[in-house]
């Protein structure tokens, strides 16, 4: 069957054979094909990293930014044109190291977008630092004497500011990352999925079969509304929990607050200013 | 003995931050101006909220004026500091009114504005006392003071009101004993139709004017006031004005908006543009409309933070990785400020490329009277197009402008990255695309010389010296020119500042002499006149002590530098 997003003709995809980007790659095309959505208003963000390569790759609009960069940039798209999807990857590097502070602050906006990070907890386009996900000890190129920096808990980060989307997935669980994707792309608000992905070319230490003996699902009924209990499942980390860990509608989204949106849900590009108002406020300066 | 004011008053507050030097020429800008004075009004501050020394320079003048005078006519310290502070423009005319038991200076006139207040109910009503006292040396109406205070403090309590309008009153009669000063200022009813903005409000409105709907910023002097007036518009007009994180933030969100169909601006100073470098060259790349006002304050790093200087125009010009091409405009005046932020919006959608802005804390904190705007010539241009299956979002073109699609109007793709592309906006490599994709965005460079604003000559056509400036002088040093009197001297004023309007070197080699000026160190406009036109200024005229010129600093520095060459050429 034909999807939408993806090509006719084959594409040259520029990562490694047996990178887990490919499989997060048929998940998303997967699970956005089956989203009632209109091709042309689908956008997808990136900053810079293999991760952040992946709109390169879908028959979509797509805004390919800066190194960490690309949240501010996907939060305006959604600001300015509510109407469009919008979702934003970046790898571990990208999001949560170089782009740290916008994402926090992202955090605290809630747009109504939803962020993939490719998390493999190594540097793979500058071939194979420490990134913020790193295990301590690992040692690299740059870490020489192993990794001394204590690793970035992404989903106890998320969850302490409450971002009212949290889950975590494996690459490699094909059916499981596309159910969690599709449940974050149906949220309302900010959405953060970070996905375990197997570096096969610089990450040594968390392999497919790592990944896979580290890892466990949340029980079915585990109750991923109260912010303490999913904020305690956060720290878990031998082995860390797969699912969706956090949920809530309790937030105002960014959009919601913007009163450009209160009279008329026309996107921005649609208006025209009134030239006789603006000449109004002028004259009042008299 | 009488001391006479004819036609050009100047008065100076100084005092404290938070003693009330703002609220008394707030009150005094509209009133006057109401009443028909041509009035302007610049403040020096020190970077901090409370205490210091500030002080604040007000001319009224039957002339319309808008240029920073040395001279003080009348100084009116509100804390003892400001003697000292203030104390090398003195002249022996220098009359200083004030509180003189407060006050150490010998011939104070004193003036207990404190206790009136008090006795009225509220020290704080001395700055009606005072600002009534100055429209009764003015011999302002003194109704028109009362009914102009009640609106005023409209917002208040009716006590608070009356209680104001009984300041006003006391402080305008109290003038009426007061025999030692006559000012006589010629009113003109048209500068009651004139607008009475500072160089934020002109840059702001000239923003609404220009369809801006989104504007993002991070605080930072002088240029948070633009952030603010566009949020305050926001509340009336279909406008979405957010603070960021940091500068990083605010250019990557900007040129999100764009990618989506927004006309953005944003607004910071040197500092903080210093971080959007890299976001400025993704917008080069991209190919994405962009308006950029960046209020100069001196640097580096902090430098003086709520001073002037225009030191960063090479940062503009030179900011961002790799070669792309750029719009640089400084707005001379108030009318400038507007029309050519108004316009920046419409060069950055037509050519695709960022407009920069150029002001500073000189041109932002001056408030004069200026003729109201043209608004029926003004139009909004959008270079969108609806995008069809196949668009092409760089697609070659005659002129290298690709028409622009946003996502969601059209089925087409609309990609933009930071990496080269080809035509659709994807990752290429290829050599021969890349030299074809850089000749594409450097080749805009030709078309926007179409649109170009020739520099402003004033004097003489038959000038032999000329004087060459750009931005926020415009009013001192033409000023200084008509002091100086002189039919051999004319000024070359620069607006548009890149890229350098062709005619230049003709107005440079029509000249004996060339002499610029400029409020920095190193003569930034004249080391792009170099690099553009190959002719080099050797006589300058530089001022970097985060300080504007006077007036009389200009006309005297002209005459030095010319007596100087003369010496040098017999």
């Amino acid at each position: 069957m034909n999807n939408r997003f993806d090509f006719e003709d084959k594409i040259d995809i520029s990562w490694c054979p047996g990178c887990g980007n490919f499989s997060i790659r048929k998940e998303l095309l997967s699970v956005i094909e089956e989203m009632s959505l209109e091709r042309k208003d689908l956008v997808l963000v990136s900053g810079i990293g293999q991760a952040a390569k992946m709109p390169e790759f879908i028959n979509s609009s797509f805004f390919h930014g800066l190194h960490g960069r690309g949240l501010p940039a996907a939060t305006a798209i959604k600001a300015a044109n509510p109407q469009l999807t919008v979702i934003a990857f970046g790898g571990d590097g990208d999001m949560y190291g170089e782009g740290g502070n916008h994402l926090l602050h992202t955090i605290r906006k809630n747009p109504d977008i939803t962020l993939f990070v490719h998390d493999n907890m190594v540097y793979g386009l500058t071939k194979g630092q420490a990134s913020p996900t790193s295990s301590l000890g690992m040692k690299t190129p740059l870490q020489v004497f192993g990794v001394a920096d204590q690793p970035l808990n992404p989903l106890a980060l998320a969850i302490s500011l409450d971002v009212t989307f949290v889950a975590r997935a494996f690459s490699g669980h094909i059916e499981q990352t596309k159910e969690i994707m599709k449940q974050a792309m149906a949220h309302k608000g900010f959405a953060l999925v970070d996905i375990f992905q197997p570096c096969v070319s610089f990450n040594k230490i968390n392999t497919y079969k790592w990944f896979s003996e580290n890892t466990y699902y949340l029980p079915a009924d585990f109750d991923n509304s109260d912010r303490v209990k999913s904020f305690e499942k956060a720290l878990e980390q031998d082995p860390f929990p797969l699912g969706v860990i956090y949920q809530s509608n309790h937030r105002k989204t960014l959009e919601d607050n913007l009163k450009v949106y209160k009279n008329s849900k026309d996107p921005l590009y649609k208006r025209e200013v009134n030239l006789q108002k603006v000449e109004e406020v002028i004259k009042a300066r008299r | 003995m009488v001391q006479k004011i004819a036609d050009n008053l100047v008065l100076v507050l100084a005092g404290q931050a938070g003693q009330g030097i703002q609220s008394i020429e707030s009150i005094l800008s509209f009133l006057l101006k109401r009443s028909g004075y041509n009035y302007f009004s610049t403040s020096e501050l020190m970077s901090r909220v409370r205490g210091g020394i500030n002080s604040t320079e007000i001319r009224i003048s039957s002339k319309p004026i808008a240029g920073f005078l040395d001279r003080i006519d009348i100084l009116i310290p509100l804390h003892n500091d400001g003697i000292g502070h203030l104390k090398e423009r003195f002249s022996p005319n220098t009359i200083v009114i004030g509180e003189q038991d407060k006050i150490d200076f010998d011939d104070i006139i004193d003036v207990q504005f404190t206790q009136i207040a008090k006795d009225i109910g509220n020290p704080i009503y001395s700055n009606s006392v005072a600002a009534g006292f100055i429209c009764g040396l003015l011999k302002v109406d003194l109704k028109a003071c009362q009914e102009f205070i009640i609106e005023y403090f409209s917002d208040k309590s009716e006590e608070i009101q009356v209680k104001n309008s009984q300041a006003i009153t006391k402080g305008h009669e109290l003038t009426k004993n007061f025999s030692n000063i006559d000012i006589d200022i010629k009113k003109s009813t048209k500068v009651k139709d004139h607008l009475l903005l500072d160089g934020a409000d002109a840059i702001s409105l000239g923003a609404l004017a220009g369809g801006c709907n989104f504007t993002c910023g991070y605080p930072m002097s002088p240029a948070t006031s633009v952030l603010q007036n566009m949020a305050t518009y926001s509340q009336e007009f279909d406008i979405i004005a957010e603070q960021v994180e940091d500068e990083v933030g605010v250019i990557n969100m900007a040129l999100g908006a764009w990618y989506a169909g927004a006309r953005a601006m944003v607004t910071t100073s040197g500092g903080g543009f210093a971080l959007m470098s890299e976001g400025i060259s993704l917008c080069g790349i991209m190919e994405s409309p962009m308006v950029l006002h960046i209020a100069q304050r001196p640097g580096p790093a902090t430098g003086l933070a709520t001073r002037t200087e225009q030191g960063d125009l090479n940062l503009v010009l030179y900011a961002g990785h790799g070669d792309f091409p750029r719009i640089i405009l400084a707005p001379g005046s108030l009318e400038e400020g507007f029309s050519l932020t108004q316009n920046a919006f419409n060069l950055a959608e037509k050519y695709q490329v960022p407009v920069f802005i150029l002001t500073d804390q000189f041109f932002i904190e001056s408030k004069y009277n200026t003729p109201s705007f043209d608004m029926v010539n003004l139009k909004v241009e959008k270079h969108i197009i609806e995008t069809t299956e196949d668009y092409k979002r760089y697609s070659f073109s005659e002129n290298g402008i690709s028409p622009r699609g946003i996502p969601g109007y059209g089925q087409g793709n609309v990609c933009s990255g930071s990496n080269e592309h080809n035509e659709s906006g994807r990752i290429t490599e290829d050599p021969e695309l890349r030299v074809k994709m850089v000749d594409k965005r450097l080749g805009k460079l030709e078309q926007i010389k179409a649109d170009i604003i020739p520099p402003k000559l004033i004097g003489s056509n038959n000038y032999k010296i000329l004087l060459v400036s750009w931005g926020s002088t415009y009013h001192i040093i033409s000023e200084a020119l008509e002091d100086l009197g002189r039919d051999d001297i004319a000024l070359l004023h620069f607006s548009w500042i890149f890229p350098l309007p062709k005619e230049t070197i003709n107005y440079l080699e029509q000249a004996d002499r060339v002499i610029i000026i400029e409020n920095n160190v190193t003569g930034h406009l004249a080391q792009l006149i170099q690099l553009s036109t190959g002719y080099i200024i050797k006589e300058k005229i530089l001022k970097y002590n985060g300080r504007c010129f006077s007036v009389e600093e200009v006309s005297n520095k002209i005459s030095k530098v010319i007596e100087e060459g003369d010496k040098n050429e017999q």
